[in-house]
């Protein structure tokens, strides 16, 4: 069960780079991964020899684009093990994915007076495109809140949902404190009331096997950087039924069966929800990170991460002065800190000098902050291709920052 | 002493240094000596926000000459301030405002100066140009 670290981190030729002079100690992979060759040759492959518009092309090329894009349609269909691939539609991220459903199921299901219940440990964006179509609609956003432990309150979801309420979105796995979600809970308890579920899953595909079908989830969104794939491409998959309800979003391109200036006619899906021209390269591109980590295995890359957090939180925990915030049960490789007396931005500033990067800052989830009265924290967030040895390096480098700041 | 000369004096002093700890280290001891900012100074509109760090600014004109206080809670940012002032404090609203600033970029602290929101420098240096040209204005009102 064991992984080949060495021959993992030959994969990601970046991880060989020197920072400030110093051995590159990559600890920013919740906010995006490093790619590894196998996806970067996928995308030099197709520049190079296949690039074509797709869909509509006769020729060769095209075909070639076209098949490609749909091959990794199927991919992630398999990926996450949706019932059909026209269920899979790419966006340009989970972001994007979430402000689609916002605004089309929004605008097809919430009226003036429902609600809409999102968590208090969400990122912004799954906040506030909900806050948005809220606004728009006159409904109301409500928040189901996590203790100090970083764990939510599953018991009050059955209180906070009422017969107004029309979806739920949460992710997986918080991005800033790791807590992993009980959202097969979630799922039934809101289905129990004919509540949807949309699932931010950004931070968990990479870490956790998901299965659509099993659970029964209605919108999952995720980001194809976050699992050593391209930027600029995501997925949104939905239950074909709900889609098939829902209106474009956006319009022009594929998404059209047939333009009058009196009515237009939409393509079937999952054409309907990509309108322009698709983000194909990096489609396939995500296919073969997908593809990638699969080889690895799933299983196998969180239970070494897992590994990986276990050492880390030890290690850091013996410094003084040192506090973990997201102390959950259920947590994912991220560890959120701060030391006593020093500022987050210094912290970041001067592990930077020597060569680890580690994010700062509020990551994007504002309300978990004002939760805990802070202003931000230090995340070391970590991947399968770190080592014990670089969680050395950066318990060494907080000693030494520690040390200038004389920190007793 | 003008504000070039004083970026010059900056310069050289950090020339000497041997490498970033000790840069770093400096700047930790100038942010900590940094008398800072009452509380009635950290206002609102004082509030520079980056991502970040917060950087509280006070500027007022006297006798023609502006002066400058600083305050942030991260204390390399601080450190920067604390230069920033020695820079900009007592120099007449003209020079402030034609002020070509160089001596952060030369002292090996540039990523500091990255226009991102992660941190207010780029809005600090911003917001003293600012205080420059509004009291040239009243300067000249008042002439």
């Amino acid at each position: 069960m064991t992984l080949d670290i060495n021959k993992i981190r030959n994969d990601f030729p970046i991880l060989k780079e020197l920072i400030h002079g110093k051995p590159l100690v990559y600890f920013d992979n919740a906010a995006t991964t490093q790619k590894p060759r196998q996806v970067i040759d996928k995308l030099i492959e197709y520049y190079y020899k296949y690039n074509s518009n797709i869909h509509r092309g006769v020729h060769y090329l095209s075909n070639k684009s076209t098949d490609g894009n749909e091959n990794a349609r199927i991919i992630v269909q398999n990926f996450i093990n949706a019932k059909h691939s026209h269920e899979i539609i790419f966006t340009s991220g989970a972001t994007e994915s979430v402000n689609l459903v916002a605004n089309s199921f929004g605008d097809r299901y919430i009226a003036e007076g429902d609600e809409v219940i999102v968590s208090e440990l969400e990122h912004h964006s799954n906040i506030v495109p909900w806050q948005l179509i809220c606004e728009r609609k006159k409904a109301v956003l409500k928040v189901l809140p996590f203790n100090d432990q970083g764990e939510l309150m599953i018991d009050q979801l059955d209180d906070l949902i009422t017969d107004r309420t029309k979806i739920i979105a949460v992710n997986h796995i918080s991005n800033s404190l790791g807590t992993v979600n009980p959202i097969r809970k979630i799922i039934e308890i809101a289905h129990a009331k004919n509540v949807r579920v949309l699932v931010d899953a950004a931070q968990s595909v990479q870490h956790k096997t998901i299965d659509v079908q099993e659970l029964d989830v209605d919108f999952l969104v995720f980001s194809g950087h976050k699992i050593y794939g391209p930027t600029g491409i995501g997925v949104l998959y939905g239950k074909e039924e709900l889609l098939n309800e829902m209106p474009p979003w956006k319009g022009g391109g594929e998404m059209i069966q047939e333009v009058t200036f009196k009515k237009t006619t939409y393509n079937e899906l999952p054409y309907k929800f990509e309108a322009g021209t698709p983000n194909y390269i990096d489609a396939i591109g995500l296919g073969a990170a997908i593809e990638y980590v699969q080889n690895i295995g799933i299983e196998k890359i969180d239970a070494y991460e897992h590994e990986l957090l276990e050492y880390a939180t030890e290690k850091l925990l013996s410094i003084e002065g040192l506090k973990i915030y997201g102390t959950a049960e259920l947590k994912t490789s991220v560890i959120s800190f701060l030391v006593k007396g020093i500022h987050f931005y210094d912290m970041g500033m001067l592990l930077d000098q020597m060569g680890i990067a580690v994010r700062t800052g509020t990551h994007c989830t504002e309300p978990v902050m004002q939760h805990f009265g802070i202003d931000g924290t230090v995340r070391a967030s970590f991947s399968f291709y770190n080592t014990k040895e670089e969680i050395d390096v950066l318990y060494n480098g907080i000693l030494k920052v520690c040390k200038m700041f004389a920190v007793k | 002493m003008t504000i070039n000369e004083i970026q010059e004096d900056i310069i050289e002093e950090f020339a000497g240094f041997e490498d970033w700890m000790d840069k770093y280290a400096y700047l930790i001891e100038l942010g900590t000596d940094l008398s800072g900012l009452d509380a009635e100074h950290q206002t609102d509109s004082n509030l520079i926000k980056g991502c970040q760090s917060k950087v509280w600014f006070n500027a007022s004109l006297e006798n023609g000459i502006v002066k400058l206080q600083a305050d942030s809670d991260a204390i390399i940012v601080k450190g920067i301030a604390a230069l920033l002032i020695r820079v900009f404090n007592n120099q007449t609203p003209e020079d402030i405002m034609n002020a070509d600033l160089k001596f952060i970029d030369e002292i090996g602290l540039k990523q500091h100066l990255s226009p991102t929101r992660s941190n207010g420098l780029v809005s600090m240096v911003k917001q003293i140009k600012m205080y420059g040209i509004a009291f040239d204005h009243v300067s000249k009102q008042t002439k």
